[in-house]
């Protein structure tokens, strides 16, 4: 049996699958200032009567992180950075202990000045006296070259309870993003720590002993010893929790967009023959810019709870603010969800109510009732495909660096759309009318985000970068590093990175049976110097594309 | 956080799978190292710093400024296109005020491709400022334009393209001719008969470094434009003054770089050659593109950049102050010699032999230009090369009276002859073009 539990905003979803389908689901309410009680309240419930030996797998997803972010509720770091030419690093401070050293790399990896000793040692004394725990060691480059970082580290060994270097975050070129990933990292370690602690901890103690998994944003999942060393990947996993529940719906050729349509917001994503499309560098929260793996997702103020209103010049305007429930159920302000009952779409909730807030909604126009609850139906879910175009286009537009690319390059375009979250299936016909697209409401719409959660597996990224000239194969994720000779080449490069890959998703956690690698990027460059080759520039990125667990359609085939 | 005081729009197309040979410096590497460093610089997410995904150019687009021989699809690759692309994709955002300045990091390169292509010249194809400037002249209706060109060598192809154009203010600052290739762009070369003065060419002796290149843009550069007063100033970005260079000898820098491109300030800027593709490319990209968006770049340097090291001579600086006179005394003495050269009303020739280095062509030309009181003049270019291709092409300029529109439809309809593969018009007045093969 396997536990999928995701943390939303406003309840805790929990799940108990196994071979013969979904045997049990929990809702129970998140309190956001004790996401602990909320999880294993959850736990608790889910596992009231079931033989804890037969739980194979528990996969979480939890909103800690995020919202330590989003209210900036984050334990102060230490930000060690050596940059060398180019922009200022000091445009790129975090906090009171943000020190710019010396020491810097070079696009190749050469050094160009090395770091002075004394100096770190200096900052460090420092850092300790004003009681920093948590330390990031962030250099330009570092991921062409990691020794300045590392032995920066190395210098700092044992003062601290967090360390982490630059170039094991993401083998990305994006200086001022590596340093916002490391902060965030090294920010949300404590709070990460110490609730997974408690949470394994009573897990043990109600006999429980198989490997607790952790969602991150990439859809994926990861151990949670490995979430604990990096805990910035499960920032913002909520949304790709949804997605992922959708997964085991789409078709299995051909892009599907995916709606999940909440309350307050809406997230959209795209799935490209099953598998949803990632950031390109990584997620955008709380004005950090990260190299944290990401789908790409889209996320509008827009759900069945938006505040409906009408301005002097009889302008009708769906949210972006939730004033509360709808009026149906107890609400001050119209909603779209009373228009659906109004519309009796949806058949719950107090009629009259719904048709007072249309009434609200129609007096301002000057229209009937009737008219007033099809314009909110309509324009609610116009905005909803405005939106998901402009996702499209801009994935679309993304610029692409090769003539084969510019011609060639996959271009988005939906043949289907995959509606989940709680107002979705009273939106599904309109949308299919307005969309000329096939629209499904995704099976247990309800609970798809912990389904999703339950069934994720491992994911995984590493960038191999080799330079002939240089003589040297690297991939700064795994610190990994070794000489290699002038004949080296792509195909060598691609088997080296996969065994590197390969190797790294199963110390996070992956089952060894389900590994499916995948080439993001590969390139090679002949270096020519004068008017001879001096060398190969590879560059290979490797991934362990977001998927569903191996068997997952036995289960959810009979979710249907 | 940083922010671009000016919002600046990028194009950035390195075609990293395109070369015109492997070892050649036009090759897939030559852009890998810029983009490196603009990566991690992390300059794509500066507020106010947008990247743009390159259109392609069209055979409309080409047929605004060349005559291909023998057509457009024969003289191009798709590389060319989607540089082409770039350059007209960061005009139209600059135009459409999504931003104030645009760069179009792209490659191949495009100025050493005059006015009839029969193939590539000094690494171009076709000439992607030009292919840009006339598309916005007829999408948006730009008249007065100028252009820049501080590539180290004569920016040739844009020279002969402008050269009959007087709403076209060409600057070319470069390494001598008697040094460097293409051998031409001296302070003589003034423009034709009816554009006379509106070419200018700024020849800097080997080995110039920031000193004389900004005593250049100050004392010179910055005047005419002031003067000319164009809508838009565009910039040829040649990054191969570089004191690391391995094609030149100049000894110019990220730091000048930079101040250059602040000083000239232009709207949209298209790089076109520079070959040191680890010392200088990525740290120029750097520098121009901070400079662009008004964002501080003083540390915005090449790991061994020693300013002293690059101190010019007195006496390279004393001959540059010359120059600089020199070109300014023609300035102003060219109207009243245009007067002169236009009183004449007649005819004028000129016969010239252009070589195709890239492509081991040699093409002759003979030229006609009609010195009009009323318009800049219709032109005929007649041009043979050693491939045995013979062409007639006709030029109607934008502004041409209704006597010069009606001649160039005379000659284009009245000189099929049995030597001519193909006849051109291309009438910019009417946005047509014409192609007739005589022996069809
Ligand atoms: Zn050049
Ligand atoms: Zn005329």
């Amino acid at each position: 049996m396997i536990i999928g539990l995701d943390v939303g905003g406003t309840h805790t979803d929990v799940v108990l699958i196994s071979s013969g389908g979904l045997l049990n689901q929990i809702k129970v309410p998140t309190n956001s200032d004790d996401l602990y009680n909320s999880v294993l309240d959850g736990l608790n419930k889910i596992l009231k009567n079931v033989d804890v030996n037969a739980i194979e797998r528990i996969v979480l997803s939890t909103t800690l992180t995020t919202n330590a972010v989003v209210s900036n509720t984050l334990q102060p770091v230490g930000l060690i950075v050596s940059s060398g030419p180019g922009i200022n690093p000091e445009h790129y401070r975090i906090g009171d202990h943000f020190f710019c050293v010396k020491g810097s790399i070079d696009h190749r990896g050469r050094e160009v000045q090395p770091i002075e000793p004394l100096e770190i040692e200096a900052i460090a004394s420092r850092m300790r006296s004003e009681g920093i725990k948590s330390v990031g060691v962030i250099g330009k480059f570092s991921v062409r070259n990691p020794s300045h970082e590392n032995k920066i580290v190395k210098l700092l060994d044992g003062s601290f309870n967090y360390v982490l270097a630059g170039h094991r975050v993401s083998g990305n070129l994006n200086f001022p993003r590596r340093i916002a990933t490391v902060y965030l990292y090294s920010a949300v370690y404590e709070i990460h720590k110490n609730f997974f602690d408690a949470v394994t901890q009573s897990l043990k103690s109600k006999g429980i002993k198989v490997p607790i998994h952790i969602l991150k944003a990439d859809g994926g999942t990861m151990s949670v010893e490995t979430s604990v060393q990096f805990p910035g990947q499960t920032i913002l996993s909520g949304p790709a929790a949804s997605v992922m529940g959708a997964v085991p719906y789409a078709q299995s050729s051909g892009d599907s967009l995916v709606m999940d349509i909440g309350g307050t917001t809406t997230d959209m994503a795209i799935l490209v023959n099953k598998v949803p499309l990632l950031e390109p560098l990584g997620i955008e929260l709380g004005g950090y810019k990260t190299l944290i793996r990401a789908l790409k997702t889209k996320s509008i103020p827009l759900g069945g709870d938006s505040a409906v209103s009408v301005d002097g010049n009889k302008n009708l305007a769906i949210g972006p603010q939730r004033t509360g429930p709808a009026m149906a159920f107890g609400g001050s302000e119209p909603t779209p969800t009373d228009a659906l009952i109004f519309l009796e779409i949806m058949k719950s909730g107090d009629f009259n109510k719904a048709k007072e807030a249309m009434n609200k909604v129609s007096s301002k126009l000057g229209c009937s009732n009737m008219e007033a609850a099809q314009l909110v139906h309509i324009k609610f879910c116009e905005k909803l495909l405005a939106a998901a175009n402009e996702m499209i286009n801009e994935i679309n537009k993304r610029p692409v660096y090769t003539v084969h690319e510019f011609l060639e390059g996959h271009q988005v375009k939906p043949s289907e759309i995959l509606v989940l979250g709680g107002p979705a299936p009273y939106f599904a016909e309109q949308l299919e009318k307005m969309s000329g697209l096939p629209v499904r409401v995704v099976p247990n719409w309800n609970v798809a985000n912990a389904l999703g959660a339950a069934l994720a597996r491992a994911t995984s990224e590493i960038t191999l970068f080799v330079d002939t000239e240089r003589g040297i194969a690297s991939a700064p994720e795994e610190d990994f590093y070794k000489p290699v000779d002038k004949e080296f080449t792509l195909e060598d490069a691609k088997r080296l990175a996969f065994s590197i890959l390969r190797n790294k998703v199963i110390r996070e956690g992956s089952a060894t049976d389900e590994i499916e690698m995948e080439i993001l990027e590969e390139q090679q460059f002949n270096m020519v110097r004068g008017f001879y080759t001096t060398g190969k520039n590879i560059r290979v990125k490797v991934q362990v594309k977001p998927g569903l667990i191996k068997n997952y359609d036995n289960i959810t085939s009979k979710f249907v | 956080m940083i922010k671009a005081t000016r919002k600046t729009g990028l194009v950035f197309f390195p075609a990293f799978d395109w070369a015109i040979s492997p070892t050649h410096p036009e090759r897939e590497e030559r852009l890998l190292y810029t983009r490196d460093q603009v990566f991690e610089e992390g300059l794509f997410d500066i507020e106010g710093i947008i990247e743009f995904k390159p259109d392609m150019v069209t055979r409309d687009d080409i047929r605004r400024v060349h005559f291909c021989v023998p057509d457009e699809w024969s003289v191009v690759t798709e590389s060319h296109l989607v540089s082409g692309g770039g350059a007209k994709t960061i005009g139209s955002v600059v135009m459409e005020k999504k931003v104030e300045k645009g760069f179009a990091l792209v490659r191949p390169p495009g100025h050493h491709a005059m006015r009839v292509v029969h193939g590539a010249r000094g690494f171009c194809n076709i000439n992607i400022e030009a292919i840009m400037i006339e598309y916005l002249r007829d999408a948006y209706g730009v008249e007065r334009v100028a252009i820049v060109d501080t590539d180290c060598h004569h920016g040739d192809g844009t020279q002969d393209i402008y050269w009959h154009d007087p709403d076209t203010l060409f600057i070319s600052l470069h390494q001598d001719g008697r040094t460097l290739y293409p051998g031409s762009g001296f302070t003589h070369e003034l423009g034709g008969p009816t554009a006379f003065g509106t070419t200018i060419n700024i020849p800097l002796p080997p080995r110039t470094s920031e000193e004389g290149f900004l005593y250049a843009v100050d004392n010179v550069i910055l005047p005419l434009l002031e003067e000319f007063k164009p809508e838009l100033i565009i910039n040829s970005a040649g990054q191969d003054n570089h004191y690391t260079d391995p094609i030149t000898d100049m000894q110019f820098s990220a730091q000048g770089y930079a101040k250059l491109t602040e000083k000239i300030s232009p709207d949209i800027a298209v790089l076109e050659g520079g070959y040191s593709i680890e010392g200088a490319l990525p740290y120029v990209n750097v520098g121009i593109i901070l400079a662009l968006a008004g964002i501080d770049y003083s540390s915005v340097k090449e790991p061994d950049y020693d300013r002293n090291m690059l101190k010019q001579s007195r006496e390279s600086m004393e001959y540059i102050r010359k120059t600089c006179d020199q070109v300014m005394e023609y300035w102003e003495k060219a109207p009243s010699i245009k007067e002169k050269m236009l009183a004449s009303g007649s005819i004028k020739e000129r016969e010239r032999t252009i070589y195709y280095d890239t492509d081991n062509i040699l093409e002759n030309q003979k030229e006609q230009i009609v010195l009009c009181k009323d318009c800049p003049g219709m032109y005929s270019i007649e041009s043979w090369t050693d491939r045995g291709k013979r062409i007639l092409a006709v030029h109607i300029p934008r502004k041409a009276c209704s006597r010069c529109e009606d001649l160039g439809y005379k000659i284009y309809e009245t000189s099929a002859r049995k030597n001519l593969n193909l006849i051109f018009l291309q009438d910019r007045k009417n946005k047509q073009f014409f192609v007739n093969e005589p022996g069809k």
